[in-house]
């Protein structure tokens, strides 16, 4: 299991980490981990982005002379190490001893916890339930693109994708009964 | 409803359909179909199963709608060109409802097995999981068919025998209704077969048309064995019309003749809507008796020839003479009868008890005086009197605790002819209507406009079968006192034209939508019972020999 960032804000429904890889977030919508003491935190990747380490100091524009991308970074080395990766997390479970819970965990994760990258095997077994989805329904900002993401991403990992998604899409056309705006929206970004 | 995408999950629900979400004892409940049901595999008519907390319950479909989660889908419609998008609003955002009316109760402990099905005295819980009917459920309701025993047609979608109850369906008056063309005569042939075949009753059939008796002729023309060819050792055809029975080949075993001297005044007043009489002409009938004499009054009344003696007579009687001129004028019509004879030679009445006495059943055929004057006049007339010799028999029979006559079944066409409100309160057939079984005689009325019987006597009948009927009249006749009316409505109305038909009352154990057995084919009279003569052949000489060795 890879390790990608360690944490450095949490809160019971959120935590935010930095990538030890700049530019290398966990992709928007997949599933990430924590630990915290004997529970495992799950989270939705729900936001990343590169900034200055310095807030008051932004980036200028170096690549005029040279003729690559990468030219900027290899003429200039010191950058990697002005500019970090975040990445935010929308937490949807925990799992405490073998049980998972799709639902907040009852602490938020430790500042400096390691977050790890889910496998396919583990993102398969968290999305037995779409429990989780009331609470990606609830988010704020981009909700409706979240879910749409962590959908496909955790189709991947499903022997049946498109039967996944059927199933998924079925709830969400419960729980967003009011709203068929939305529910269309969704659907739209999900089908295969 | 992730309780239901569990199911669908692991494929556990291959034969349920929903979930119960709403209802009422009285109005039946709301069923919620399931994404994987699709509502155009349900069917009105057709029986589902509710697993209720303590028991099952079994009920039939009487209605089916569509759905919406939310009105906006109506008007912005989601995208359900894209097979996936449709897929998932299927049964989530847009769902079908059907609608159960509760039958029964099948309880799961020994003693509702042993005491069987019981009507239904609740509704399942919230959320019941409703699943179609399993043929073992409906058959546990309509019990099995031993092979000897008549059975009528079978469920739809299903292969279960169902079977009236023979001896509740003679208990009580019956009625056969259908509009013209959706084989009334068929269902109604049947019945008389299965009343012969369980021996449960003897029949007189009027037999209108002449389809009964000896053959008659199905919807496409084809010939079919009527009840005299199936069962002739227990069967007689009297003929009213003998030209017409010999014309046809038809063995009668006797020919009926009615006598002007046994036509009473009160055969006359029924006649009185067929033969257009006043009111005062008809009630000058019963003077006429009483100036001729009981059993002369007609023969001597159109014996009378012009005017003069007429005018006469009228003055005699006191009467108007336009009155008598009218009466005589309209009573010319029985001339043409051929049947009626000054005196007839043999008594039909005695004859038809004698037959009916030894078990045997009696078709009356009336050959080519099928107009409906012929028809009420000789029903009416033979009628009045045998029932007033059962009627004697059975007060005899309880004075003198002897065995009841065995019971009567007599069947009309026509039936509104003779149970309409205006005449229902002083016919015969009305009288036998309305106080059922008493008197061991009681009826299989056939008719296609039920609106227009008597309420009282429609309300009466035990059992009633309807081939389809559209007359919204007519629906609401049928369904007089029936309890979920409006539910049966709608099954009613859409059965199909042929071969299928909504029984219910006594001798179902709850209302049941038939596909009618087939009858016609050489298979069909098989089951029935019917023999070739070379088989009965060998059979007597089987008997034969085991008897002598």
């Amino acid at each position: 299991m890879s390790k990608i960032g360690e944490i450095i804000e949490a809160s019971t429904s959120e935590f935010m980490a930095q990538c030890y890889e700049l530019h290398q977030p966990p992709p928007f919508g997949s599933l990430v981990k924590a630990r915290e003491g004997e529970i495992e935190i799950y989270g939705v990747v729900c936001d990343a982005a590169t900034t200055s380490i310095e807030p008051g100091r932004h980036p200028i524009a170096r690549g005029r002379e040279e003729a690559e991308e990468e030219d900027v970074f290899r003429s200039s080395p010191q950058l990697a190490k002005l500019l970090r990766t975040d990445f935010s997390a929308l937490i949807v479970g925990h799992k405490e001893g073998q049980k998972l819970y799709h639902y907040l965990p009852p602490r938020p994760a430790r500042i400096h916890s390691f977050v790890y990258v889910c496998d396919a095997e583990e993102v398969e077994k968290f999305s037995q339930s779409f429990d989780f989805l009331s609470i990606l329904v609830a988010a704020k900002g981009q909700a409706d693109e979240l879910i749409a993401a962590s959908l496909r991403h955790a189709a991947q990992a499903q022997p049946d994708p498109r039967r996944f998604l059927v199933i998924a899409g079925k709830e969400l056309a419960v729980l967003l009964g009011a709203e068929p705006n939305r529910l269309n929206t969704i659907l739209r970004r999900i089908r295969r | 409803m992730s309780e239901s995408l569990h199911n669908e999950r692991r494929g556990e629900n291959e034969k349920r359909l929903g979930l119960v979400v709403s209802g009422s004892l009285s109005r039946g409940v709301e069923v919620k179909l399931d994404s994987t049901t699709s509502v155009e595999d349900i069917a009105v008519g057709r029986y589902v199963t509710i697993e209720g907390e303590k028991g099952r319950f079994l009920g039939m479909i009487t209605d089916i709608a569509l759905d919406a989660i939310d009105s906006r889908l109506m008007t912005n419609p989601p995208e359900v060109s894209d097979p996936f998008i449709a897929e998932v609003v299927a049964g989530t955002s847009t769902f079908g409802r059907v609608h159960v009316q509760p039958q029964l109760t099948l309880g799961g402990d020994v003693s509702s097995l042993l005491e069987g099905p019981q009507s239904v005295k609740t509704v399942p819980a919230h959320f019941s999981v409703v699943k179609e009917a399993s043929e073992q459920d409906v058959e546990r309701v309509f019990g099995q068919v031993e092979e000897k025993q008549f059975w009528i047609g079978t469920p739809l979608d299903m292969e279960i025998k169902v079977r009236l109850n023979p001896t509740e369906f003679v208990k009580r008056s019956n009625g056969v209704f259908g509009k013209s063309g959706t084989g009334k005569t068929f269902l109604a042939r049947l019945l008389l077969i299965g009343i012969v075949q369980e021996n449960v009753a003897a029949n007189l059939v009027f037999d209108m048309h002449s389809e009964y008796g000896w053959e008659g002729t199905s919807e496409e023309g084809r010939k079919v064995k009527g009840l005299k060819q199936l069962f002739p050792s227990k069967v007689a055809v009297f003929a009213l019309d003998e030209e017409s029975a010999r014309r046809r080949k038809v063995s009668t075993d006797f020919v009926v003749e009615v006598g002007y001297d046994e036509i009473e005044p009160e055969d006359i007043e029924m006649l009185g809507e067929t033969l257009n009489l006043t009111e005062a002409s008809a009630q000058a009938t019963y003077r006429l008796a009483r100036h001729f004499g009981e059993r002369q009054w007609l023969e001597r009344f159109l014996a009378l020839e012009g005017r003069e003696e007429l005018n006469e007579l009228a003055k005699a009687l006191g009467e108007h003479e336009a009155t008598i001129a009218a009466l005589r004028r309209r009573l010319e019509a029985l001339r043409r009868l051929r049947f009626l004879v000054p005196h007839a030679r043999d008594n039909a009445i005695q004859r038809i008890l004698e037959y009916l006495d030894r078990g045997i059943n009696v078709v009356l055929e009336f050959g080519r005086y099928d107009d409906i004057t012929a028809y009420v006049l000789v029903a009416n007339l033979l009628t009045r009197r045998i029932h007033a010799q059962y009627r004697e028999k059975v007060e005899r029979a309880m004075g003198e605790e002897i065995a009841k006559p065995k019971p009567l079944v007599i069947t009309i066409e026509e039936a509104h002819k003779f149970l309409n409100p205006g005449i229902a309160n002083q016919t015969i057939f009305g009288t036998i209507a309305r106080e059922m079984r008493k008197y061991n005689v009681t009826l299989v009325v056939i008719d296609q406009r039920p609106s227009g019987i008597d309420e009282e006597v429609m309300s009466q009948m035990g059992t009633k079968i309807t081939c389809l009927l559209d007359n919204e009249r007519d629906i609401e006749s049928v369904l007089t006192g029936v309890s979920g009316k409006s539910e049966l409505k709608a099954v009613l109305s859409k059965l199909e034209t042929k071969q299928q038909a909504l029984i219910f009352g006594h001798a179902v154990p709850m209302p049941v939508v038939v596909r009618t057995r087939e009858y016609g084919s050489p298979q069909s009279y098989k089951e029935l019972g019917f023999r070739e003569a070379i088989e009965l052949k060998k059979e007597a000489e089987k008997e034969l020999e085991d008897l002598w060795g």
